[in-house]
């Protein structure tokens, strides 16, 4: 028995020390969003009085309305137009099955190990021929067919009950309406995973947008904070403050939904 | 002739659902990966170029900043994949005992890395790990060193920052897979092999293990694929550094291309080589993970 407790007491002590070094990170964020610089980079750990400094000196280096609203307008317009492109293809594979097009469906999985990298300069090549570099489009379009989430879809629609369907057609709808009128809705749950994770990855995007965004009336908040961060004495009040509202939105719907956010994790996986 | 209606209807509408994506895969994966192909075979600078055979490749093997980044890729893949899978698979065969007490807390607070964004977390540890900073602090406190690492400025210790960085953001991320796997294992198996007297780590090395693989192999494949892409960590945390040390290939590729006089052909040859190396070690891990028993026939 006492063995047992031995056992227990390690895994407890282990996992309270994983669980602080996750969260200490959060909690220096916020507590640096509230120091001066110069005490941050000492490992002051406590609250400071500089929190109003910090938002100021950020707010006077970078337009931060029009920053955030440049992240918004990207993450909706692109998880809008992923969805609806890659739930489209997720569903027609599994419902209309065709020997070509499992083998496109083998194939689209081996694309997957492409790295970005692999692509990202004939992609910005593309760009500049076509004359959309420092374009929102430039950023949304190349992100839309996103195999992760067809595959994401095409594991989720194997739940979707086939008896729906046969009365639709019975009733004569068509299969775009059976689509849009019965399948979106009986999967909302899915969706809203699918809503949480894409949102977040663009949100979140950097690489490509550093690539193509130029001017600074079109950066995203990711690359601002970045910016910040780069200058040669940066200033680690102000970087960290914007960190805070950078992060908080995330966070947020990470509070607000955390059961479909895990499930839009892992779902692909079952 | 109702039923090949019917057949027909399908095949179309079959195409249709999924043209919209195959168009975007076409225009914006597989024509730029074949671009790439034909590039590195170009040799020149700026929109210059002409074909070079298998210049660019020669020019690979002499290229000692290409050796180097490739090095610190391999070193970045080889330390920080087998402690993050080892740590998430840790986590969340503790996490999954259901009389654990704090469960809940404790499983938000480790998987709570993953929400931030990748630009947003090298901020943190940029000031963390600053030479006077909190981390030096803490550990001069606990007598753990006793001079300040220069975690930023010395060769060796960038690239362990980076390694943690890396394995804070992400195993929690990895262990949210495993704890979904474990829920679908039957407790039952466990519970019949614990009165059959099998130790606790035997039942995670011969039970647990194996029935966790397919997930295993599927989070080692993504955890590859974005090792060997790293380029946000490094970029913002220690731009590369000190001399090169935490530079990787998709950063080196990144300078080719938009640093320098950009060398289209020479950085599409550089990113092959990412290419090829994700290929051969998904291949890898496929064939070591392999069912090796022979299938029953039905």
């Amino acid at each position: 028995m006492s063995w047992r407790l031995v056992r227990r007491s390690i895994v407890y002590v282990l996992l309270s020390i994983a669980a602080f070094v996750s969260v200490f990170p959060f909690y220096w964020m916020i507590v640096g969003a509230t120091n001066k610089s110069a005490l941050i980079v000492r490992g002051k750990a406590d609250f400071g009085d500089n929190l109003f400094a910090n938002a100021a000196a950020f707010f006077k280096l970078v337009d931060v309305p029009q920053v955030f609203w440049n992240s918004t307008e990207i993450s909706v317009i692109a998880t809008i137009a992923t969805l609806a492109v890659s739930s489209t293809a997720g569903y027609g594979f599994e419902i209309f099955r065709s020997p070509i097009r499992e083998r496109l469906f083998s194939f689209m999985l081996l694309l997957l190990t492409i790295p970005f990298a692999a692509i990202m300069v004939p992609l910005f090549s593309m760009v500049a021929r076509a004359h959309l570099t420092n374009t929102f489009a430039a950023i949304i379009l190349p992100t839309v067919a996103s195999i992760f989430i067809i595959f994401y879809f095409r594991q989720a629609t194997k739940a979707f009950p086939g008896e729906l369907r046969d009365a639709a057609r019975v009733d004569g709808l068509k299969e775009w309406q059976i689509f849009l009128f019965i399948y979106v809705p009986v999967m909302r749950s899915t969706y809203a995973a699918a809503t949480i994770i894409v949102f977040l990855l663009n949100w979140n995007n950097y690489l490509w947008p550093l690539i193509v965004l130029q001017t600074n009336e079109n950066k995203t908040v990711t690359l601002v904070v970045s910016t910040l961060l780069s200058a040669y004495v940066p200033d680690y009040g102000a970087t960290l403050f914007a960190t805070v509202l950078a992060t908080l939105p995330t966070l947020i719907i990470f509070f607000a939904l955390q059961r479909q956010f895990v499930a839009g994790l892992t779902g692909g996986v079952k | 002739m109702a039923h090949a209606r019917l057949e027909r209807s399908a095949q179309i509408n079959g195409w249709l659902f999924i043209a919209p994506a195959l168009v975007l895969l076409g225009l914006f994966l597989i024509y730029p990966i074949l671009w790439s192909l034909w590039m590195s075979f170009q040799v020149g600078k700026g929109l210059n170029f002409h074909f070079g055979g298998f210049a660019n490749i020669v020019r690979l093997t002499g290229d000692p900043v290409f050796i180097r980044a490739l090095t610190n890729t391999c070193i970045f893949f080889f330390v920080q994949v087998p402690i993050m899978i080892t740590l998430a698979l840790l986590f969340a065969v503790a996490l999954n005992d259901a009389t654990l007490k704090l469960r809940g807390l404790l499983r938000t607070a480790i998987f709570l890395p993953c929400v931030t964004s990748l630009v947003a977390y090298s901020v943190l540890f940029k000031s963390m790990f600053a030479v006077d900073g909190v981390v030096n602090n803490a550990l001069m406190f606990l007598h753990i060193i006793d001079s300040p690492i220069g975690w930023i400025s010395d060769p060796f210790w960038a690239k362990v920052l980076i390694i943690l960085a890396i394995t804070w953001r992400w195993t929690g991320y990895n262990m949210v897979f495993y704890l979904a796997a474990l829920q679908n294992i039957d407790p039952s198996i466990h519970e019949s092999a614990r009165i059959d007297g099998v130790p606790p780590w035997a039942r995670f090395v011969y039970l647990t293990i194996p029935m966790l693989k397919p997930v295993i192999l599927f989070t080692t494949v993504i955890s590859t694929i974005g090792t060997l892409q790293l380029f946000d960590e490094p970029y913002n945390i220690t731009l590369g550094g000190p001399s090169d040390a935490t530079l990787t290939l998709s950063y080196y590729i990144y300078r080719l291309t938009f640093v320098f006089m950009p060398s289209y052909g020479y950085s599409a040859t550089v990113s092959y080589v990412i290419v090829v190396i994700v290929a051969i070690l998904s291949f890898l891990q496929f064939w070591i993970a392999r069912d090796r028993r022979p299938r029953p026939k039905r």
